[in-house]
């Protein structure tokens, strides 16, 4: 950020319920369908229509609620939001105004190590709009198609205070709520399916300034890295509008991913006048103090606590607890290798570095890997004992991820047993120092380093498979009988 | 009191209704009058009444979560004015 | 007499003793409206064949319970699967549901739809003479207006053209045609009739209910029409009675008030003495009559041309062209697309409405005018509240008159409304109210509203069965030129 500048960020978050049927008919809300297949009379806004209230979707969002810390309302109802629009079937949106069926929570972040607990404001029921296909973008596009497969689809709006300063610290709120929806079972929160979407609340002001700016609403941001991009690059283009002179207008803007930039949406036909009044086609709903608690008492374990058992009772690094606590999948992952193996810190390290990575660079969820933790522990035992060293360990990973192998058929069928074998070993050894009186020299000179280049001459010569610990003793007796 | 020939022009274009000049005018007297007439209301205090928006005492009206199929595609965008690629073609949007 | 002649319980036990067949019902009913038809106007689209086919079929099945073998007319804000719901706007001209609403699907499994019903466009009228396509004419004087906005069922009932037709009431729709027309009418309780399927104006106020030649007839319809809807959340699992068991005649030691700011100025004195006259009917029968108030009637009108408008502000906004209705092809953007189409579909009525109620729900006016409107509709519903701790219903006229001139209200909607004054009420309440014919003044019939509690449509059909058992107001029909 500019020097003499704070940023202010608040963030709504639309997160689908995980249900089967809509929120208010009963289409399935199952992904990628052909256009309009998924449909009906009421979710298409046809004549005549009425709403009937999916009962899981109360249930989801009274959960979710509670693991946000949620004052979840006894009396809550429904509303109309009124704006015309294609994707909107009914031109208006059945949503909640006034009174939503989650009040204030909160959830608690740590960026660099500092933590720091968000409010949120409110959270509500709402329905999905459809889906609009344009050729190009929205701005150019002579035409759209609309296809209402998702409308209907029950979404629970999170709203957030303005209480983050950082874009970094926006995408930890972010990941947090998104573990706490996982946790709970409340969504599946799959950014590529667009089951959970971030609108960016922005604004700047002077440091010390207690009045916030005027703010704009960054919408359409579909992953981490875009409502971290979004946000930078809106904050810095606010400071600099203001270091020009300029008025920040209180505006909706939209995400262009490719060019990196947010631009615009306004137009002069938008007044915008939501119109909300009270939904006279679905009758209030009343929660029961004892519900709320029976939800409380099934709740599984959540981010934070979970967090806070690998801390305490596995020994792990907080930063390393909360890495792993990001999904539920990865802490069912964690949680399965630790029964078979003690120490929780290499079981961290390894799904915290080539497992991490391999997950990343091919797009794949833990869920969905083919490496078992059984498999995964396997071969970390295979290292203890020596039968692999650590760097071909990585190389059968690797085998591991892309076909689901154990380690133990990998090693066999690639021919990696380590090499401990003295009588293979020392032959080897003895020619190498034969080829590499230079090095000797130098070794016999004082220079511990050029041992480590003779293993390595081992290690390339046997493909990694030597073991480098009596490779290593092994050459040294070699060397000082010289 | 008539509406102002704006205010009619704004409430149009919320309603997405085009209307001409003449009616316009029209309805910025006949809203007017019927505005002035519902004001009637204002005699009444009422800052200690409740509004009603559901006259029924009836809460927690569920169904339940499970699928039933939707409409054959084909039919329901049988009434539809203009379909492409079996969806719903607008033209542009900004 | 003729066939199309006969209520629905004669033609019960002439088929019941199989004296006569569906197909001879429905074949008297469409010579009938092809014989009067042209001058009623009544319907805007018939469905003579399949009536037929209908017919036939349940004769061939022989089972005579219920309505089988019925025939009915459906106002045209009923959606009907593959037959034309046009809601007599333009913007829906073309349209043809691919599903059929709750209380069509329940008709069809017994009696015979002929067709469908004229009515105020979107059911915003008092006089049928806002529907995009004809107006329907009184059949007691073709000069004047049957009603509305259910225009066409009230007046196809008492023009013998159909048994009995289902009408929507938001603010009147059924009471005031029923009352103009001299049939029958029935608002049953708000939640008492699904509305699915039926196309909506004010979705808290809207109910379906019947139009029928006496009151035996309406409560065998209901029979079949009442209940919980699972489609439908605001209709209500209280249990549906036979409503049959309430023709008693009895009325004895029943309470029955009649609230004084309903016989003011502003009602036609002979409106008001035939109600009076009834009210000294039902003393005479052994009822305990009373005058009460109901102080706060002076603001119905003004709560209910808020809060409907702004209801149906948005039910109307999906009339956008996209997925169905009239569409402008020309227009070079999606908003002038929805505003030259709404424009042109629209008629100066329902335009009118939308507008009103946009605005009252806009920023800056929804508390003093929606949110407002509200409060005094918590106000009126206490009042009948507390009438209804003592008494078992009221009793008051329906309309302030007999049926108006053709045009007379034609560019001036506020005296249009002023029609309503006597039936908003009981829909801001959620209330039961039936009109029933209780007299006629210079040759054109008056309506007596009879209110009751929720869900007590029982005592509704008691009292109204018993005065009709006392009177011969129902019997009376209109003579039509018969071509």
């Amino acid at each position: 950020m500019a020097d003499g500048f704070e940023t202010v960020i608040g963030l709504e978050i639309h997160a689908e319920l995980k249900t089967e049927t809509k929120i208010f008919c009963a289409c399935s809300t199952a992904f990628g369908a052909e256009p309009n297949t998924q449909v009906c009379p009421v979710c298409s806004g046809f004549p005549g229509m009425l709403p009937v209230l999916n009962e899981k979707v109360v249930e989801l969002a009274i959960r979710a609620g509670v693991a946000m810390h949620s004052e979840i309302a006894e009396f809550c109802k429904f509303d109309r939001k009124n704006y015309f629009y294609p994707d909107s079937p009914k031109a208006y949106q059945i949503s909640q105004y006034d009174l939503p069926i989650c009040g204030k929570g909160y959830l608690d972040i740590e960026v660099d190590g500092e933590k720091k607990r968000i409010g949120i404001t409110r959270a509500h029921m709402e329905e999905d709009a459809g889906k609009l296909v344009h050729q190009g973008d929205i701005i150019s596009t002579p035409f759209s198609l609309v296809d209402l497969n998702r409308s209907g689809v029950p979404l629970l709006e999170i709203v957030s205070e303005p209480d983050m300063r950082s874009a970094q610290e926006a995408r930890a709120y972010a990941e947090k709520l998104r573990a706490i929806l996982l946790f709970a079972g409340v969504s599946d929160c799959k950014m590529q399916e667009g089951s959970l979407r971030f609108d960016a609340n922005v604004s700047v002001r002077p440091v010390g300034q207690k009045e916030l700016g005027t703010r704009t609403e960054t919408k359409n941001l579909n992953s981490f890295s875009a409502l971290e991009k979004a946000i930078t690059f809106e904050a810095k283009r606010q400071v600099e509008a203001l270091e020009d002179g300029e008025r920040i207008i209180q505006e909706t803007r939209t995400w262009d991913d490719e060019k990196g930039v947010t631009r615009s949406m306004r137009s002069k036909e938008d007044a915008h006048d939501y119109r909300y009044f009270p939904e006279p086609d679905l009758p209030p709903i009343r929660i029961r103090r004892e519900f709320i608690e029976e939800l409380q008492a099934t709740m599984p374990e959540l981010p934070d606590d979970a967090q806070k058992r690998l801390v305490e009772q596995c020994g792990l690094p907080e930063y390393d607890a909360g890495i792993l606590t990001l999904t539920p999948a990865s802490l069912t992952f964690f949680d399965a290798c630790i029964k078979q193996y003690e120490d929780a810190k290499i079981v961290s390290n390894w799904m915290m570095g080539e497992l991490s990575r391999l997950l990343n660079q091919n797009n794949i969820e833990i869920g969905d890997c083919k490496i078992t933790p059984e498999h995964m522990i396997k071969m970390i035992k295979m290292v203890d004992d020596g039968s692999i060293s650590g760097k071909i360990a990585k190389t059968v990973f690797e085998e591991m991820f892309s076909t689901g192998k154990s380690p133990e058929a990998i090693v066999k069928e690639k021919g990696l047993v380590q090499i401990s074998d003295e009588s293979t070993l020392v032959p080897l050894i003895e020619e190498i120092v034969k080829n590499n009186p230079k090095v000797v020299e130098d070794f016999k000179n004082g220079k511990e380093k050029a041992a480590g280049s003779l293993v390595g001459q081992v290690m390339k010569a046997t493909k990694g498979q030597a073991n480098p610990g009596l490779a290593n003793k092994l050459l040294r007796e070699i060397l000082s009988k010289e | 009191m008539a509406l102002s020939i704006k205010e009619v022009e704004h409430v149009a274009l919320l309603a997405r209704l085009s209307l001409d000049d003449q009616e316009k005018s029209t309805f910025a007297e006949q809203l007017g009058s019927i505005l002035e007439y519902a004001n009637k209301l204002n005699q009444l205090p009422t800052d200690e009444v409740e509004p009603l928006a559901h006259i029924l005492p009836v809460y927690n009206v569920f169904r339940e979560d499970k699928v039933q199929p939707g409409s054959p595609r084909d039919e329901i965008l049988s009434n539809a004015p203009l379909v492409e690629e079996k969806q719903y073609k607008v033209p542009k949007i900004m | 007499m003729e066939l199309h002649e006969l209520t629905v319980h004669e033609l019960q036990q002439k088929l019941a003793a199989r004296e006569i067949s569906s197909e001879e019902i429905v074949k008297s009913v469409f010579a009938r409206i092809h014989a009067v038809d042209d001058q009623v106007q009544s319907f805007v689209t018939l469905t003579e064949e399949d009536a037929l086919q209908n017919a036939r079929n349940v004769d061939k099945e022989n089972d005579w319970r219920g309505l089988r073998g019925i025939p009915f007319g459906l106002k045209d804000i009923f959606c009907t699967r593959g037959v034309r719901t046009t809601c007599c706007s333009k913007i829906l001209e073309n349209f043809v549901p691919t599903y059929d609403c709750t209380v069509a699907r329940k008709l069809n499994e017994e009696g015979i739809l002929v067709g469908k019903l004229n009515m105020d466009e979107f059911a915003m009228g008092s006089s049928t003479e806002h529907s995009a396509f004809f107006p329907t004419k009184n059949p007691w004087d073709l000069e004047r207006v049957p009603g509305g906005s259910s225009g066409g069922s009230a007046a196809a009932v008492a023009a013998n053209e159909v048994p009995f037709a289902l009408g929507t009431d938001t603010g009147g729709s059924i009471r005031q045609p029923a009352s103009f027309c001299g049939t029958v009418g029935l608002k049953p309780t708000y939640g008492r009739v699904s509305r699915w399927g039926v196309i909506a104006f004010a979705s808290s106020l809207d109910q379906v209910g019947a139009f029928t030649k006496d009151v035996q007839d309406c409560a065998l319809v209901m029979n079949k029409i009442a209940g919980k809807d699972p489609l439908d959340s605001t209709s209500v699992s209280v249990d549906v009675p036979d409503y049959t068991s309430f023709l008693d005649g009895n009325v004895k030691g029943m309470k029955i008030a009649y609230p004084r700011e309903y016989f003011e100025e502003g009602i036609d004195a002979s409106t008001k003495e035939c109600v009076k006259k009834a009210l000294a009917k039902y003393e005479e029968m052994g009822a305990i009559i009373e005058e009460v108030s109901l102080p706060h009637s002076e603001y119905a009108l003004s709560a209910y041309y808020i809060v409907a408008p702004a209801e149906a502000s948005a039910n109307l906004a999906r009339f956008d062209g996209v997925r169905y209705g009239l569409r402008d092809f020309e227009a070079g953007n999606v908003v002038e697309m929805y505003l030259n189409s709404r424009a042109a579909g629209f008629g100066d009525e329902v335009k009118r409405r939308i507008m009103l109620g946009t605005y009252a729900l806009s920023s800056g006016y929804y508390d003093a005018y929606y949110l407002k409107a509200l409060k005094v509709r918590r106000l009126i519903a206490n009042d009948f509240e507390q009438i209804f701790d003592r008494f078992d219903l009221i009793v008051a006229p329906t309309t302030p008159t007999t049926a108006f001139a053709l045009g007379q209200h034609t560019g001036d909607p506020l005296t249009e409304y002023m029609n309503d004054i006597l039936t908003v009420p009981i829909n801001l309440a959620g209330l039961p109210g039936m009109s029933i014919p209780c007299g006629f003044v210079e040759g054109l019939p008056v309506g007596m509203q009879l209110i009751g509690k929720a869900f007590d449509e029982g005592s509704i059909f008691r009292a109204a069965y018993a005065y009709e058992q006392n009177t011969d107001f129902h019997k009376a029909k209109p003579v039509l030129g018969v071509k």
